[in-house]
């Protein structure tokens, strides 16, 4: 079977329904649709064992923080590729910013261990059932999550970049 | 895992791994040693620790920690424009930049919609394979440094100059070479510097055909590497490796061959795979990629396109100089594009590129704004030291050395 | 066969007094030459500069001209501390620990922007050069620097071993200046 973003859409939303399958669109040929916290799991271990679509490589997953969406400021994006079919689709899971908890993945995905670390660590999402959810980049002491775009990127305590040097 | 003479027992060893928690628990339990290795141990390549847990010279477990040179990549590309995002990628994987140099280009032209011609395209490709030997000469020499060759590490760091010669002629920096534009190459192929690549697809083949002979049938090497690290294609795959560590456990998954960019649809060439995912398949597909790189330079280096070295996209790639001296509209365009002031279009790309490593991908996410609103790099060497402690465990430690250099895992991508 | 004594460059010899079978200077000089012509790097490398230097020491580069051709991989017995490459907060505690395990006289040289200063990195996670961890001596600009600055790193490093007071490190100054880095 050829892959295409239709037929594979389709399918997905057969099996899981509307509600649950959301606000897909293709921005680069990649299709990208949303789901929920509740169907992540399930969804992800239905692509994998699908005789038909076969996706099985995880290919990356990444934090992003949007402070201006309230009641979905964290977004957990989930890239997965089907090497047998050459087909890539993107999978996207909004949660508060209050509540970032999500299903681990790690039972599918032995690479989701440090990705989800690495996305604690960022964006302090919380996975469910991860084995060892500590920070990994950062020193453990660190008491914020960097990439959340209140934090400033520069380092706090440089005392010679005076305004003016900078013509400020 | 690999079973010769070299790892333990392998029922041993699943027992022990069963109940190892309750054992490391166990403090009196004298007959494992706690290792410390790195982060500055002389024969890591780079900043990396482990903490092994060893009987004898066996590894029993190891708990890797990493971040050690974690410099926040990403947090610095939200806040910085586009164009003066090249200069980051350069220091990931610093020993072929130029792959993530263009990667990262490829990216943002896909963003913003730009058609590259074909002679960029062509020099792109000679740049990238030139980059990707280097990385594979690196890696291989070190590899034969870690089990005791060095003459071979001497010899091919003299090579490694002549590409860097090629590098510096082709945008001034040797290492980090923050080469190119967004748009196309920054400026066109000297004489000088396709004297030199013809000069270098001359005399190369003669010094990495030498250096096979002295390593790939050379016993040491054999009894050292063969068997030794391995990984099955399933445990791969499920740990997300890509690129000449993938391609060695047989599975022949390569970014240039099923996502072709940049041209690479017009180049023959082959992908070698090995069988076993062990330390000396790993050596050997290098190798051979090597020459398949070589071939690919020969090909573009022979049909190299005329035409213009970049695209026509005025509102991103830079005027030349001396247009900004005398045409306003260049001035206009010179001051925005340095100042930071173009807008990209609100979007959302993944493009991968084939790096040195494995698939080096870039997932951009636009608002419109001047500075990506997200930047997320898909780092090879992430996910292949994540493996390295399942390839490690109920191996020697001599052997964990040589795993770790044959994976090719470089900090500065690791840790970005 | 060239000429064996032609080919072999023979380091100067100190002020002093000569005469008829006998040469006088001080220990100072002699020690100092001595010390200038066989430093002991210990590569602390961590990333892209670590790479420069390993240009260095290959063929092309050489750095074992300088007397240095023996990387000193313990701190127990190396004279040079090179740290090259950028330091992240995580790793400062490494760096020092490092530098308190040489044995003195020690010197500590700075390689690229990023030991330097922190480099482009200006982030929360980098260390805004290492010289808030560890006193340095010298320091190379460049990022990456060449092979050629960085082997003139080496030989500024020379020029202060051969002109130091031999009680230098036993000076006030000098025990302050360890102080101020909380280092005994
Ligand atoms: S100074 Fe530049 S080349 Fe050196 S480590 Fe820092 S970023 Fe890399």
């Amino acid at each position: 079977m050829e892959l295409t973003n239709e037929n594979v859409l389709g399918k997905l939303i057969a099996q899981f329904g509307e509600e649950n399958i959301f606000d897909a669109y293709d921005p680069d040929g990649i299709m990208t649709l949303t789901t929920t916290r509740e169907n992540i799991i399930a969804l992800i271990q239905y692509l994998y064992d699908d005789k038909d679509l076969q996706v099985q490589f995880l290919t990356t997953m990444a934090g992003i923080h949007f402070p201006d969406h309230k009641g979905r400021e964290l977004c957990m994006m989930y890239q997965l590729h089907s090497l047998r079919h050459n087909y890539r689709l993107r999978i996207k899971v909004f949660v508060p910013a209050e509540d970032p908890v999500l299903p681990t993945l790690t039972n599918i995905y032995a690479a989701a261990n440090w990705m989800e670390r690495e996305a604690y660590d960022f964006y302090g999402f919380i996975f469910t059932g991860h084995p060892n959810l500590i920070r990994i980049l950062n020193i453990e002491e660190m008491e914020y999550h960097p990439m959340l775009k209140q934090y400033p990127l520069e380092d706090q305590t440089r005392e010679d970049k005076i305004d003016t040097y900078f013509g400020r | 895992m690999a079973t010769d003479n070299k790892t333990a027992d392998t029922d041993q060893l699943q027992e022990f791994r069963d109940n190892r928690d309750l054992k490391l628990q166990d403090k009196k339990n004298e007959n494992l040693t706690t290792l410390n290795l790195g982060p500055t141990h002389p024969a890591t390549h780079g900043i990396f620790q482990n903490i092994l847990q060893m009987d004898g010279e066996v590894i029993m477990d190891a708990v890797p920690t990493i971040g050690y040179i974690h410099r926040a990549f990403e947090k610095i590309a939200e806040r910085r424009p586009f164009y003066q995002i090249t200069p980051l990628t350069d220091r990931m994987n610093y020993c072929s930049s130029p792959i993530n140099n263009m990667g990262y280009h490829m990216t943002v032209e896909k963003l913003l919609g730009i058609e590259i011609p074909k002679r960029a395209q062509y020099i792109r490709v000679i740049m990238m394979e030139l980059a990707r030997i280097s990385d594979h000469l690196i890696c291989n020499s070190i590899l034969g440094v870690d089990s005791g060759a060095f003459t071979g590490f001497l010899y091919v760091m003299q090579e490694r100059e002549h590409i860097y010669d090629i590098y510096e002629e082709v945008c001034g920096a040797r290492l980090t070479t923050n080469m190119g534009r967004i748009g196309g190459m920054e400026r066109d192929l000297s004489p000088k510097a396709l004297h030199l690549i013809g000069e270098f697809l001359k005399r190369f083949p003669k010094v990495w055909a030498e250096f096979e002979k002295m390593l790939t049938r050379n016993r040491i090497f054999i009894d050292r590497t063969v068997g030794v690290g391995a990984i099955t294609a399933e445990r791969a795959l499920s740990y997300g490796f890509t690129g000449p560590n993938l391609r060695a456990t047989g599975v022949d998954y390569d970014v240039r061959v099923m996502n072709p960019y940049s041209s690479y649809g017009d180049f023959e060439f082959e992908i070698p795979v090995g069988a076993k995912g062990d330390t000396y398949d790993r050596y050997l597909v290098r190798n051979e990629e090597v020459w398949q790189s070589l071939k690919i330079i020969e090909q573009a280096y022979k049909n190299l396109p005329e035409g213009s070295y970049h695209a026509d996209a005025p509102h991103y790639y830079l005027p030349p100089k001396q247009e900004v001296y005398t045409s306003m509209e260049a001035l206009i365009y010179h001051f925005k594009i340095v100042m930071g002031e173009i807008d990209a279009p609100k979007g959302e790309v993944y493009h991968s590129v084939e790096g040195g490593n494995g698939e080096l991908g870039f997932y951009l996410v636009s608002d419109g704004g001047r500075t990506p609103y997200r930047l997320h790099f898909r780092r090879p060497c992430f996910i292949y030291y994540q493996a390295y402690t399942e390839m490690i465990v109920g191996g020697q430690l001599a052997d964990a050395i040589l795993t770790l250099s044959s994976l090719n895992v470089i900090a500065g991508e690791l840790d970005a | 066969m060239s000429d064996l004594n032609k080919d072999i460059n023979m380091a100067e010899a100190p002020e002093g007094h000569s005469g008829a079978g006998f040469f006088a200077t001080s220990f100072e000089k002699v020690i100092g030459l001595a010390r200038a012509n066989s430093l002991w790097p210990l590569p602390f490398a961590t990333s892209c500069c670590g790479i420069e230097f390993m240009a260095t020491m290959g063929a092309t580069y050489d750095i074992s001209r300088f007397g240095s051709e023996r990387p000193s991989f313990s701190p127990r017995q190396a004279d040079i501390l090179l740290v090259m490459g950028t330091i992240a907060k995580k790793m400062g505690p490494v760096v020092k620990q490092v530098y308190e395990q040489m044995a003195e006289p020690r010197w500590v040289v700075a390689v690229g922007a990023c030991a330097t200063s922190g480099g482009i990195f200006d982030s929360y996670s980098v260390l805004q050069g290492i010289d808030r961890v560890v006193p340095v001596d010298v320091y190379v600009p460049g990022c990456p620097p060449r092979p050629e600055q960085i082997l003139d790193g080496l030989m500024r490093v020379q020029d202060l071993a051969k002109n130091e007071s031999l009680r230098r490190r036993n000076s006030p100054e000098y025990q302050a200046l360890l102080a101020s880095y909380n280092i005994k």
